[in-house]
């Protein structure tokens, strides 16, 4: 993975501290063309893996990425699925059976249920498969070299104790996709321990890592903890705690932690792509040459 | 550890259990539901005991406390008979249909001094407790106007009948979206005494409002609005505000930001006079396992602490739900029909 991964919470109006500004990006954003021009941005700037939700909108880029192979020669993207909010309205509405029925391709449940015999472990793997190869449809033809479960559902099979789901997810994505399976998650150490104790080592984990600890449950104490010790590919992110901490601040901390290799983050303007990645390299010279100072 | 049993795997209750199976403190030794099929994929993938009937779940898991999410028309039946047998109960909101039936739980959890709350979590939320606590100490002076919001995406085409777009189940934007916001209003200034008049509107519901406005008032000096639509897709999801104005200032707040105009320098600790803005990050305490917004864990943690005799079990009591539960009476018999 590269150190620097750009997001896209900001085309979609995800803000974790403002409808207002989610708004002013709903509008700045709906435009696809606006989208690109900010990818561009970012690639320009030398960040070339684009981390995005399997949002509707995202296979339009794809789209975009496919007409214009030799613009994207280096370009990677990395899925993270679902876009959660499109299954829980259909939950909501329909119910989880529903729901599932809805989004599910085919006829598959339908031919269950008429078979009238009781579902087995496997058919509930294919279910997950189905759905992973529904939201995979729209990559085709790009590089994924890594495909991430969103933090919703990491964490509420975790909470769960499905630990074997995220394992089936971890295995399938590799068999059929030849992709690292990764995890986004609010809950760094009980997920590392979870993933180790079923046989994942050193999974690619995305998680909130930022100075003053936010959304990093355990405490940050129990994260730095880990990243000193324990084998884990770590994504930082929400490095930035949504605007909480000044920019400058927010990089040197992450860029002085072990075992950090890669950094996620998102933004709108070109001048601010360009001040994040450079806050970046400026703060991973510094603390390479602090490091060797110290040998 | 507190033994715990939950009824009703939908939407809510996987969200609660997912908590519940995370929280240190918690043992899980019980989940019933109607789905043969939710049951089922806890059977296989899950350390969970299931349950088709939940009376038999109470009866054999023996648990201490139990959650119970499921359509609002059962809560009453189910939360007695939970209490009858001596276990605590966390239910999901509203509390009840009627009046009556909510006196009934308030009294029942009263007499076997069993803790007792409602799923209203925005009363965990880092910005609206910083609101309580401004209103509480004065900084706004006399308050004498608000208004209460609430936008978001459940019913935004004609959609399949559910219990949400039946009345007599619990459904409709009134008690789903608005109950949230009448709760908050009451928690932050006091609960609502008269109702001067509402319009529900249904857009895309056959049978149910998509909207709800209404004058409330809290005292005569202290009237305000309330506006919801669960129609409006413009929001990812449910997004609920307040906005106050007293004679010393004015507050405008989310569950992201909070925005506060103060008239002059007589304001709290970390304020100045004229507009200050802070956001959630400000307010917001790690939770031990987070799942979908730090309130919900919090909630659930709140709980579980008052169940083990460590937290005082007074916010959001049955009795504070079955405040909300009378405005919602208040309300539905102000419509004016013309």
């Amino acid at each position: 993975m590269e150190r620097i991964l750009f997001g896209d919470n900001q085309f979609f109006a995800v803000n974790h501290i403002s409808d207002e500004k989610s708004r002013a990006q709903s509008i700045r954003f709906q435009d696809d063309k606006a989208i690109l021009k900010t990818l561009d941005h970012a690639i320009g700037a030398g960040v070339t893996t684009f981390m995005c939700t399997t949002h509707d909108r995202i296979a339009n880029i794809c789209e975009h990425v496919r007409n214009h192979p030799g613009r994207y020669t280096d370009f990677k993207m990395f899925p993270c699925m679902p876009y959660a909010h499109k299954y829980a309205n259909a939950v909501t509405e329909l119910g989880i059976l529903g729901a599932l029925q809805e989004y599910v391709p085919g006829n598959f449940l339908g031919s269950l249920y008429k078979g009238g015999r009781a579902f087995l472990s496997k058919d509930y793997l294919s279910i997950m498969e189905l759905l992973v190869d529904s939201e995979m449809k729209m990559f085709k033809g790009i590089n994924t070299p890594v495909i991430f479960l969103q933090n919703i559902i990491t964490d509420l099979l975790l909470g769960l104790g499905m630990i074997e789901v995220l394992k089936s997810f971890y295995l399938y994505v590799q068999k059929k996709y030849n992709a690292e399976g990764g995890f986004i998650t609010m809950n760094l150490p009980k997920l590392l321990n979870e993933l180790e104790g079923v046989g994942i080592e050193n999974p690619v984990i995305c998680t909130s890592i930022n100075k003053i600890g936010f959304r990093m449950s355990g405490g940050i104490k129990a994260y730095e903890e880990i990243l000193a010790t324990r084998k884990v590919r770590v994504i930082a992110m929400q490095v930035l705690a949504s605007g909480a901490i000044p920019p400058n601040d927010a990089i040197k901390y992450v860029c002085n932690l072990p075992n950090i290799e890669s950094i996620l983050f998102g933004a709108s303007s070109k001048a601010n792509i360009q001040e994040t990645v450079s806050l970046i390299h400026k703060n991973d010279v510094s603390s390479s040459a602090e490091k060797i100072a110290t040998v | 550890m507190v033994k715990v049993g939950l009824i009703g795997a939908g939407k809510m209750g996987i969200s609660h259990l997912s908590i519940l199976g995370a929280h240190p403190e918690v043992e899980v030794v019980g989940v019933s539901d109607t789905s043969k099929m939710v049951l089922d994929v806890f059977r296989k993938y899950s350390r969970f005991p299931v349950f088709a009937d939940y009376e038999e779940m109470l009866m054999q898991a023996n648990p201490d406390a139990v959650f119970i999410s499921v359509p609002t028309k059962l809560h009453s039946t189910m939360a007695q008979k939970v209490m009858q047998k001596g276990k605590h109960v966390f239910s999901e909101k509203p509390l009840c249909l009627t009046d009556e039936e909510g006196q009934r739980l308030v009294a029942l959890a009263e007499e076997k001094k069993l803790i007792n709350q409602v799923g209203y979590h925005n009363k965990f939320i880092g910005t609206f407790q910083e609101v309580k606590r401004i209103v509480d100490g004065g900084y706004l002076g006399e308050v004498f106007h608000f208004v209460g919001e609430a936008y978001g995406p459940v019913v935004v085409r004609p959609q399949k009948e559910n219990w949400r777009s039946k009345p007599g189940e619990g459904g409709g934007c009134l008690l789903d979206y608005a109950s949230h916001v009448i709760d908050l209003i009451n928690h932050i200034l006091g609960p609502v005494t008269k109702v001067h008049g509402t319009i529900m509107k249904s857009f895309y519901s056959k049978s149910v409002e998509d909207s709800v406005f209404s004058l409330l008032e809290i005292s005569p000096k202290v009237s305000g609005m309330l506006s919801v639509n669960w129609s409006d897709d413009t929001y990812r999801k449910m997004s609920t505000s307040i906005t106050i104005i007293g004679s010393k200032g004015k507050i405008i707040c989310d569950a992201n930001e909070l925005k506060l105009y103060f008239k002059t320098r007589d304001c709290p600790e970390t304020y100045t006079k004229g507009w200050n803005v802070k956001y959630v990050t400000n307010f917001t305490d790690n939770v031990n396992f987070y799942l979908r917004g730090e309130e919900y864990s919090a909630q659930v943690d709140y709980f579980i602490k008052a169940v083990q005799g460590q937290s005082p079990n007074n916010v959001n009591t049955f009795h504070s739900a079955w405040h909300t539960d009378r405005v919602i009476s208040l309300i539905k018999n102000s419509v004016n029909r013309n």
